[in-house]
């Protein structure tokens, strides 16, 4: 039997000839992530094991997005071991400061990761580079510290689950859109353990920044990776800025899927995800009258230039309610750039929006834009968990940016065609 | 081995985020993180349970982050195992690279409330909850990798004893 493009990366970096779901295999790693938060354990593992030299130092890559600008003391004193760590070790891929972005937008924009590569990170969002029709996925600090040290990693080869996305897809709606009306239909264990593959005449439309949006979220159902087809789209994406070969590949016609679901994406609506989980997933028809405190623009998600133009579009000659805080954070320094460059910038200045340095900021409730008890955010992250932003009794809502930005001007929860 | 403990009961897709809240993830110092388990999903756990009791929760535990904080902090806290009906996977993993013994029972969570008592032998893959006349119930059985990783104590020590052997 044929293998799908998961089976096939994932033997191409072992010694199989093949492999099928449920075998255990141990795989070449060609980037192994960490971040601030999940590397100081991994180092510290990676010590206490007697590790004195890491396996690569192309290929361990260090992005210290999340609690930085260092928001405390705590947090600088974990960003300073990791810098000392990656000097020690002659890190190529070291990324703090001015040249630091949400890792899941900056390893892909500055071509670290490549179609047909192998990648973990200590972090469960690592799964967006499967757009790039790479096999990628979220592992823990101890993984890391092992992968760090050896070059490889185990797994237990998932089944796939085949998602077919058919149809044009409705005015506003995005990549954003379909993941979250995927994760609602099966639920946000309804893949766990499973590779989730996206196809479809949809999907050959789907922008980059689309596409890795619908990967990023595959953890939020509970998968170990999403994946799609590299085609011309993914071409024209990459080639500008690899800098050493990629393979592409493809599932066979004849591989086997542990299910088929076929979508019919004319029926998608804007998706609305309410709390306190990513399946609780509403069309914007059924919305009603949710009053917001906060809108959150930005993310792994949804940070990426093609979301801050989606924003502008809306926001031009238009400005957040008074009552509402409107935060948007450039995912990287380069989007930072193009977006002043494009003259987003000050179409968000105009609207009273408040832009955030690049950083994870306040999407998984570390700073920059906590929310307050009884406090509501609509935000374009990927969970909207009990305390996910701030205080357990606060609320986040998900949604695309365009429905972020149209409700951070009507002060509730409103697509764009309501303004 | 056997565990014997008290029982705290969680419902479905208890999250990384409610087991240890990303505010706390400035350190990874396990006592200051086990200060603070389970608290956005129960803000008196710590205050209640004592050292020993055992964590039995629905499916997909562990679900979301990566993050190693959060077994850290069960194990930290002195939580002896937890029993889910499924766990989420990159928690599945975390869980035994780090050394944090954990079972999947479909059935035990129906057959027991908060506070009740029950004694888990790893050896014979059983739970027997005390006070009750029924027969003992079977855990799902551990992969044998997992075994092994068990065996050597976690990821690090597997690799290092794999090393050794070469």
């Amino acid at each position: 039997m044929g293998m799908t493009i998961t089976e096939k990366i994932l033997c191409r970096h072992t010694e199989h000839k093949e492999v099928q779901p449920g075998m255990l295999i141990n795989a070449q790693v060609d980037i192994a992530l960490g971040n601030d938060i999940t590397a100081p354990i991994a180092v510290s593992e990676f010590r206490a094991a007697g590790g004195t030299a890491i396996f690569h130092k192309e290929k361990v890559v260090f992005v210290l997005d999340h609690f930085t600008p260092n928001k405390d003391i705590s947090s600088a004193r974990q960003c300073k071991l990791l810098r000392e760590f990656a000097r020690q070790q002659d890190m190529k891929y070291f990324y703090e400061g001015g040249k630091c972005g949400v890792e899941h937008a900056l390893l892909p924009e500055q071509g670290i990761v490549l179609p047909g590569d192998l990648i973990i990170g200590a972090d469960s969002h690592t799964c967006t580079y499967g757009a790039l029709g790479s096999f990628a996925t979220g592992v823990g600090s101890t993984d890391l510290a092992a992968a760090m040290m050896t070059g490889e990693c185990w797994f237990r080869v998932p089944e796939t689950m085949k998602f077919v996305l058919n149809g044009p897809m409705n005015k506003w709606v995005a990549g954003k859109d379909l993941i979250l009306y995927i994760i609602g239909q099966i639920g946000v264990d309804g893949a766990r353990y499973r590779a989730m593959e996206f196809t479809g005449d949809t999907v050959r439309d789907l922008t980059m920044a689309d596409r890795m949006s619908v990967a990023n979220m595959a953890i939020e159902a509970g998968g170990k990776n999403g994946v799609f087809t590299p085609d011309e789209i993914t071409k024209a994406y990459v080639e500008k800025r690899a800098k050493r070969s990629y393979t592409f590949y493809e599932s066979d016609p004849d591989a086997g899927y542990a299910s088929v679901m076929e979508i019919d994406v004319t029926k998608i609506e804007l998706q609305v995800s309410f709390p306190h989980i990513p399946s609780n997933v509403k069309g914007i028809s059924q919305v009603g009258d949710i009053r917001i405190d906060q809108s959150y623009i930005g993310s792994c998600t949804n940070g990426r230039i093609e979301d801050l133009r989606v924003a502008a579009l809306i926001l031009k000659n238009r400005k957040a309610a008074p009552d509402v805080r409107l935060i948007i954070v450039p995912a990287t320094p380069e989007i930072y750039r193009q977006a002043m460059q494009e003259g987003l910038l000050e179409i968000f200045l105009d609207a009273n929006a408040i832009i955030s340095p690049p950083t994870c900021g306040a999407c998984l409730g570390g700073h920059m834009g906590i929310l307050a008890e009884g406090e509501r955010c609509i935000a374009t992250t990927n969970r909207n968990f009990v305390g996910r932003m701030g205080h357990p009794g606060s609320e986040v809502y998900l949604s695309n940016p365009a429905v972020a930005a149209a409700s951070a001007v009507a002060g509730r929860i409103a697509g764009p065609d309501e303004l | 081995m056997i565990f014997k403990g008290k029982i705290w009961k969680f419902g479905d897709n208890i999250d990384t985020d409610a087991i240890i809240p990303a505010r706390y993830l400035n350190t990874s110092d396990p006592e200051e993180l086990a200060a603070h388990c389970m608290e956005d999903a129960d803000p008196g756990f710590m205050k209640k349970m004592i050292r020993g009791d055992i964590i039995v929760a629905g499916e997909n535990f562990g679900c979301g982050s990566s993050r190693e904080h959060a077994p850290i902090a069960i194990k930290a806290a002195g939580i002896s195992c937890v029993i889910a009906k499924t766990f989420a996977r990159i928690f599945y993993r975390n869980a035994f690279n780090m050394g944090l013994p954990i079972f999947e029972s479909n059935d035990l969570w129906d057959l027991i409330s908060e506070g009740q008592k029950i004694e888990v032998d790893t050896d014979t893959g059983t739970i027997t909850i005390s006070g009750s006349t029924g027969e003992p119930l079977t855990v799902a059985p551990i992969p044998p990798f997992m075994q092994e990783l068990i065996r050597d104590g976690g990821l690090m020590k597997h690799i290092a004893a794999k090393k050794k052997s070469v």
